[in-house]
């Protein structure tokens, strides 16, 4: 397994040869063979048995069963203990092999995949294990998925790789460059690689590769990692660095936490408890022991078999009891909760409501040791982009020369929703379209077609003025590589309305405008960045003249504008506003015509700045901003970041829930923001925004504290912390901050910048408060690892439960670190998947995870311990109570069969389906009352309270179970005269009642009764008494005389009408305190669960008939009159404008490459108007195991 | 109440839902749709209310009240201890002495009188109370195999090689292998109980005593067996020796009756039936009611217990009763069933009157009240 690789930890440097095999394996790296797999055929038994004996619950049996060999102590025959034990360890082993399988085979799968090594001057195909470090192999286009180890780029044909999230240009060293793809070079290339050892910075890397004498600097820039996928290139030979375990992938992913439950830490300091209390009771029994053989035994010594002194009787009787009593802690606990936590994983994978037809993922529990903390929920901190949105970019609506157009209106003037039943607009006519785009308003098609100048020019610009690389693999199929889908939908948008991007050369650009090729000449491209917020290109038109098209934010734009735009600057601001309001992401657009002459001289001073060697930024900067200026305005773009499908109402309802959710996002303050607006955590009606956004800590601090003194004037200036101790020997300190009260609601928006500051110790504590009574938390630009802290520390201090759901790599921190991680099996790959606990394909999914399955997981694991204490108890406390009337001798209570069997066999089945099937509400009335959640996160089903009212619950009914009995029985006789009190027949009615009153509990219990239910309980006690009567048969016991000595104590005893009036006087005794205290409780104090099942059971028909409700109406974008002006569309990366008229991109590719989507009908495909984004496929195993 | 998401498009029965009809898409992935996998099993969901759970309140007090009394007119019991604890007890002679094994035999006789006739059988108990039967190691010292006839463990040859159960320890052998071996076997029983009725005239009637029919079907016909081979049981328990206790070997128990004699004895029988609680009775005869005479089994009058007192009690604080009792169709008398079965109805009564008042008080008001969210 990963975490038991090793490095040398001599490794100070790596150091090898191309080419050179010998000298590279006497360094001993690692090869490239995978081993997930933890077992082979010979070691599987040992190995697994000594994992399996690891556990404390094991490995008590174990010593059980040890002292049970020893004569005097033993109470118990063997059987009662190995049987359970047996069944318990193959059970283990056998799902430990099953899993042990498949990672074996995924390892063969992916050690066996092919690779082309260039061995002896010839490529050959060679097995991924067998690749060493310092082998150059060749990579090609879309064929080899996953790069498996890292590669130093010798020669490559084009430059850009995809990786996990976005394209990432790689390029080779000018001088490896030079070798292109001659086999004959690459052989006799013998270049020497010192560089860094391994470690697992994504980011970052060194070494230097010395060729011919000469040392060449290798940087990220060079290398490609394993799990990219080389994408837009034919080929690219590279040099294995690193192999197999030593690559960053691996290195990142060897770490994975063990995740587990409060539920499972609680039961851990419970069974602790249970351990203290059991060596209390077997201490009490054992003194009394001491003092029966001191006083009686001593006397009575002369009818039994040899006696040892008062002490050591009393010590050896412990030991017997510890046998006897085990029960409280049985080892079918564990593997009970294993099973329910494994089935309602099941349920999880087979809900239908959690399957997305469109790219035919179902949801998936990658995890089966997590379910009912997903009713435990208190915080969510979603990722943004392909979370809460699509990241799909559609151009939706515009505004040209102050007409907006993109609204539907009907003959009255009314907005009409648009939806997907809305005619589109045909395109048919511009046969270079792109046919996924769609757009509902017609006019501004007839616009364009009429030949408004203004309109036209708009889209002009938009097919000039942007970095996107086109591609046409086949006469008018066209497709966009652009760095931002903002910018592809807008390029897509022109193309459809008859402005079509066809081809760029770094000089050139060729454009169809409505159908005549034009041919533009670019002067420059002025590029976008973060501080300039705009982009403009100069070129030059077939008739000469030049002009400046500039798109931007529009505060930006707005300030450079002509002085005679003023009223059209108006009317767009007006646009610009609404368009916001609707959280669309806009941009203005702008041209200027410029004078030649002046670009003549200002090319020049462009040149100058370009090749100067210093300050050469401020330079270029300097000359944008002088030709920027006085520009036109033609109008605003409005595109639309398409929020996934439900996400508003999915955010609602778990806010009802009284969850937390926390965006955590990389994007811009603004995007985030918007975000935020569309999915309703940000509203208008909230009392304020927060917004922190500073840049020293002080200032940090001081609008921090600003903000939680607004939402609490007359709060505490100090945090009141509850400092205790928790987990097993209490050796764990937590301290709590408590949740304060706050009047009103509000928001927070954080930038990562501040959140470094505040993140740490000394302001931690601050960000935490505020944040905390914060309806809704926004923080945006944060790193990886920031998202990661910032779960962390509520973690830290709130003692609740997290939730993190993300679907890119740059969420696996934050979903490592979280109680639960959820992973959206979207657009960017698998990472964030693969690292998940949970996954599926939608956001909305989330609520139906926490809601209902949530909800249930944690109702039914809450339940079963309760019950299974209860029964376990019950069952153990008759023993107790029976050792002050056999004079403290371990004498069993109950026949030894029975207890052997009865965990096993005859309470088993009906308390897993209890756990399996039962739900108190159903999901229907789950989301009708999302309040439902809250005692999960308030720990109420099962915390330490409710254990020790199991326990006095289950002391009273071992009393009753003990007592009336005995008292029934005491002196008296059959109905024949004949015994009856005798130990075998006392010990059938005693076990009988035991179990008739623990399934008469179970029946209280369950309040889903299945005819599974029923089945098992009334098959369980039909199995009680087939078993009894088979095993006190004669049959049984001339077999096996001396393990069936109760012969005929069924047949004797149950014919008895008193035994029978025994058994029906304890069931109720113990039934009716129950009943009447559950009654009592519904009637004076009910729950909301109360209340939803009295509700539910009088509109029974309602629940079953959920279709015929009206389905819920899709999103309704509340229409805000808000003065916020909205995001700037871009990312925030640096644009490609270096790639672009660096020329290096542009080569033509003389084969056609296969297309982005293999499936051209996949849902994607037709939702997205035109794919910029290429999907990763991730075809590596599951690595964590 | 805004409408919950419920993800509709997705829920079955579209069988043009988009996506997955695609010729490339070969497999589908759309879980069953079961009742058992979408967790919609039709289900009973009772709910504890008044309706339900009054009523049943008040039925188990009307049904318990009656069995109770029902339980509690039954039954006649005459109970005597004769340990002889008192100076004045007419056994206290007996009583002094410890030992198991006085050669000769102690006998007192205790008068007592019925006040009432026992009408048709009457059983006659003996009783020991604070006699640990249930102790762990008294109840496994005892050999099943042995007492089912099992030849091997009656060989001694066999036994010293550790070959038959250790169980009996260290009853198992002396010289010879013990038969039958074991604490509870040789902690017999071994008092003998004569019953007298002494006539108005002052005659002495001995009443007879079937000691026959007392112990289990089962344990005599099945789990209890002489060992085989031989109808003369000397022979076949040749080579073994008698429990230290006893004072005549096992085959001599009965030695009128070879149906009751070695291990199928019913005193013995009984006695193996080890008891659960320290105070026990068991059953030593049955006194049968007379055929054709209308006189009560035990008319009213003065009688007569002769006991042959060997069994010492005295040392662990014992007590010896001997009981005599009827029984009903509901076994033998034991008021505590009765009075628990009327409390229980009654207790279960009122609580259901009181919580009739309670749901009139404070039912109503939350029947109506809504769900606060």
């Amino acid at each position: 397994s990963l975490n038991y690789v090793v490095f040398p930890p001599t490794e100070k440097e790596r150091h090898l040869r191309a080419n050179d095999r010998e000298l590279n394996l006497s360094y001993k790296y690692a090869d490239n063979a995978i081993k997930t797999s933890k077992y082979n055929i010979f070691t599987f038994l040992p190995l697994n048995l000594f994992e399996q004996f690891q556990r404390l619950a094991n490995a008590y049996f174990l010593f059980l069963l040890c002292l049970q060999s020893i004569p005097e102590v033993s109470s118990l025959p063997w059987y009662t203990t190995v049987v359970p034990l047996v069944l318990v360890l193959s059970m283990t082993m056998a799902k430990d092999s099953s899993d042990d399988m498949n990672r074996h085979r995924c390892d063969k799968q992916v050690n066996n995949r092919k690779v082309e090594i260039l061995i002896g001057g010839e490529l050959q195909s060679e097995k991924w294990m067998d690749v060493q470090v310092g082998d150059i192999i060749k990579l090609e286009n879309n064929q080899f998925v996953t790069v498996r180890m890292e590669v130093i780029k010798v020669s490559a044909e084009g430059d850009k790789v995809k990786g996990e999230t976005n394209l990432k240009v790689k390029q080779a060293l000018t001088v490896t460059g030079k070798l292109e793809d001659s086999i004959e070079k690459l052989a006799n290339f013998n270049g020497e690689v010192r560089c860094e050892p391994p470690n697992n910075r994504l980011d970052k890397f060194t070494g230097t590769l010395t060729l011919n004498g000469e040392t060449y600097s290798l940087d990220n820039e060079r290398i490609l990692l394993r799990g990219c996928t080389l994408r837009n290139t034919q080929w690219c030979f590279g040099l294995v660095v690193f192999g197999g375990p030593d690559t960053k992938l691996m290195q990142n992913c060897g770490r994975t936490t063990f995740k587990r439950t409060s539920i499972d830490r609680l039961m851990n300091v419970l069974v602790l408890n249970i351990f203290g209390f059991l060596m209390i009771m077997c201490l009490i029994l054992a003194i009394g022991n001491g003092i029966w053989e001191y006083q009686e035994g001593s006397k009575f010594a002369a009818f039994l078999p040899k006696g040892v002194n008062a002490p050591f009787s009393a010590f050896l009787t412990f030991w017997s009891y510890v046998i006897i009593l085990n029960t409280v802690v049985p080892i079918s606990l564990y593997i009970s909760v294993e099973i329910i936590r494994l089935g309602n994983s099941f349920y999880i994978n087979w809900d239908r409501k959690m399957y997305y037809p469109k790219s035919d993922t179902p949801a998936e529990a990658r995890t089966t040791t997590l379910n009912e903390e997903l009713g435990q929920i208190k915080y969510i901190f979603s990722d943004k982009t392909g979370t809460l949105t699509q990241n799909i970019m559609t151009f939706n609506k515009c505004s040209i020369n102050g007409k907006s157009y993109g609204e539907l209106l009907d003959f009255s003037g009314q907005r009409v929703e648009i939806n997907e039943k809305t005619e589109k607009v045909d395109f048919s006519w511009n046969n270079l379209a792109d046919p996924k785009f769609c757009f509902h308003d017609n006019s501004l098609v007839e616009e364009v077609r009429e030949g408004n100048p203004e309109v036209q020019a708009f889209f002009r610009l938009l097919a000039l003025c942007h970095t996107v690389m086109p591609e046409e693999k086949k006469e008018g199929e066209l497709y966009y590589q652009a760095q931002s889908p903002d910018e592809g939908a807008l390029v897509t948008a022109a193309r459809n309305f008859g402005f079509v991007f066809r081809s760029r050369t770094p000089e050139r650009i060729t454009v169809v405008e409505m159908g005549e090729l034009v041919t533009y000449e670019l002067l420059a491209v002025l590029d976008f960045n973060n501080v300039r917020k705009r982009m403009s290109v100069i070129v030059r038109s077939p008739e000469g003249k030049l002009t400046l098209y500039c798109k931007g934010a529009d505060t930006i734009i707005f300030e450079r504008l002509n002085p005679s735009c003023s009223n059209l600057t108006e009317v767009t601001t007006e646009h610009l506003n609404e368009f916001a309001g609707e959280g669309l992401r806009t941009l203005a657009l702008a041209y200027k015509d410029i004078d030649p002459e002046y670009m003549e001289d200002w090319k020049l001073r462009h040149h100058e700045a370009n090749t100067a060697m210093d300050e050469r930024e401020e330079k270029l900067d300097a000359l944008y901003e002088e030709i920027e200026k006085g520009l036109q305005l033609l109008g605003s773009t409005a595109v639309e970041d398409k929020l996934q499908d439900g996400v508003p109402q999915t955010i609602e309802q778990l806010s009802k829930a009284d969850i937390k959710i926390w965006v955590l996002t990389g994007d811009k303050q603004e995007t985030a923001e918007n975000i935020g607006y569309s999915c309703n955590m940000l509203r208008d009606e909230m009392n304020e925004v927060f917004i922190v956004s500073a840049n020293t800590a002080e200032e940090v601090r001081k609008e921090l504290q600003t903000a939680r003194r607004k939402m609490t004037p007359d709060g505490t200036e100090e945090p009141t912390v509850k400092k205790s101790r928790s987990g097993l020997f209490c050796l764990l300190k937590t301290e709590t901050v408590a949740d304060e009260p706050v009047n009103g609601e509000y928001a927070m928006v954080i930038n990562g910048h501040s959140l470094a500051f505040a993140l740490e110790k000394d302001m931690e504590m601050e960000l935490l408060r505020t944040a905390c009574m914060c309806q809704t938390v926004i923080c945006c630009r944060v790193t990886p690892l920031q998202k990661a802290q910032v779960v962390e520390l509520v973690k830290k201090y709130k003692q609740a439960v997290t939730l993190a759901v993300g679907d890119g790599a740059n969420d696996v921190s934050m979903i490592k670190a979280a109680h639960i991680g959820v992973g959206i099996s979207g657009q960017e790959g698998m990472q964030a998947v693969l690292s998940s606990d949970y996954s599926f394909a939608q956001f909305r999914y989330l609520q139906r995870l926490l809601l209902v399955h949530g909800r249930w997981s944690y109702l039914r694991m809450c339940k079963f311990l309760r019950y299974f204490f209860y029964k376990n108890f019950t069952f153990t406390f008759v023993h107790f109570w029976y050792g002050f009337f056999c004079g403290f001798s371990a004498q069993t209570v109950y026949d030894e069969w029975f207890i052997t069997l009865y965990n096993l066999v005859y309470t088993a089945l009906p308390v897993l389906s209890l756990s399996l099937l039962d739900q108190d509400v159903n999901d229907w009335w789950s989301f009708q009352y999302p309040q439902l959640y809250t005692p999960g996160q308030l720990n109420q089903y099962f915390s330490k309270r409710a254990f020790v009212y199991t326990v006095l619950h289950s002391g009273y009914s071992s009393l009753v179970l003990f007592f009336i009995p005995w008292a029934a029985m005491y002196d008296t006789v059959r109905d024949d005269g004949k015994e009856i009190v005798d130990y075998q027949s006392f010990a059938l009615l005693a076990q009988t009642c035991l179990l008739i009153a623990v399934s008469i509990q179970l029946g209280l219990d369950t309040h889903y009764w299945t005819a599974v239910n029923q089945f098992f309980l009334w098959g369980s006690l039909s199995v009680y008494f087939a078993v009894i009567f088979t095993m006190y048969s004669n049959g049984m016991f001339l077999t096996l005389i001396s393990s069936f000595p109760f012969i005929g104590t069924a047949r004797n005893s149950l014919n008895q009408p008193n035994v029978w009036l025994t058994m029906l006087l304890t069931s109720i005794l113990c039934v009716l305190p129950v009943v009447a205290y559950r009654f009592l409780r519904i009637l004076l104090w009910p729950t909301i669960n109360d209340k939803v099942r009295g509700r539910g059971s009088t509109h029974l028909s309602l629940v079953r008939q959920d279709k015929v409700l009206p389905p819920a109406p899709r999103r309704v974008q509340a229409r805000r009159t808000s003065t916020r002006r909205s995001g700037y569309a871009f990312s925030h990366a640096q644009g490609y404008g270096d790639l672009v008229t660096s020329g290096k991109f542009l080569r033509r590719t003389p084969k056609s490459r296969p297309a982005l989507f293999s499936q051209t009908d996949s849902p994607l495909a037709q939702t997205q108007p035109q794919s910029y984004r290429t999907i990763s496929e991730w075809e590596e195993p599951p690595l964590s195991p | 109440m805004a409408p919950s998401y419920n993800a509709k498009e997705e829920d079955g029965h579209q069988p043009g839902a988009t996506g997955h009809g695609g010729a490339g898409t070969m497999t589908n992935k759309k879980p069953d749709n079961t009742a058992f996998k979408q967790q919609r099993l039709p289900a009973w969901q009772p709910i504890l209310t008044a309706g339900t759970v009054l009523p049943a309140f008040f039925v188990i007090g009307l049904i318990f009240i009656p069995i109770g009394f029902i339980l509690i007119v039954y039954g006649l019991t005459l109970l005597i201890d004769y340990t002889g604890v008192d100076m004045s007890s007419p056994c206290y002679n007996c009583s002094q002495s410890y030992s198991w094994n006085n050669t000769q035999s102690c006998t007192c006789s205790v008068h007592f009188s019925l006040d009432q006739p026992f009408e048709s059988n009457v059983f006659m108990y003996y009783g020991l109370s604070n006699f640990y039967q249930n102790h762990r190691r008294y109840v496994k010292s005892r050999d099943d195999s042995q007492l089912n006839g099992d030849k091997t463990s009656l060989q001694y040859h066999i036994c010293t090689l550790n070959r038959c159960s250790k169980e009996c320890e260290p009853y198992r052998s002396s010289d010879k292998p013990i038969a039958p071996c074991g604490a509870i076997a040789n902690s017999l029983f071994n008092d003998t109980l004569e019953l007298y009725y002494i006539d108005p005239n002052g005659s002495r009637t001995a009443i007879p005593l079937v000691k026959k029919g007392i112990a289990w079907w089962t344990d005599k016909h099945v789990k209890f067996r002489n060992p085989s081979g031989n109808n003369n049981l000397t022979v076949v328990f040749q080579g073994t020796s008698k429990p230290v206790n006893w004072r005549k070997p096992v085959f001599e128990l009965d030695p009128l009756d070879s149906d009751n004699n070695g291990f199928i004895n019913e005193d013995f029988i009984v006695w193996m039936r080890t008891a659960a609680l320290p105070t026990f009775r068991k059953l030593y005869c049955i006194i049968q009611k007379k055929p054709n005479n209308m006189t009560p089994t035990l008319p009213r009058g003065e009688y007569i217990l002769e006991v042959t007192y060997n069994y010492p009690v005295r040392s662990f604080d014992g007590r010896k009763r001997m009981i005599l009792s009827t029984i009903s169709w509901m076994g033998g008398k034991n008021p505590f069933l009765g009075i628990a079965y009327i409390t229980v109805g009654s207790v279960c009564f009122c609580l259901g009157l009181v919580l009739l008042s309670i749901h009139y008080r404070y039912g109503k008001r939350n029947n109506s009240a809504e769900i606060s969210s």
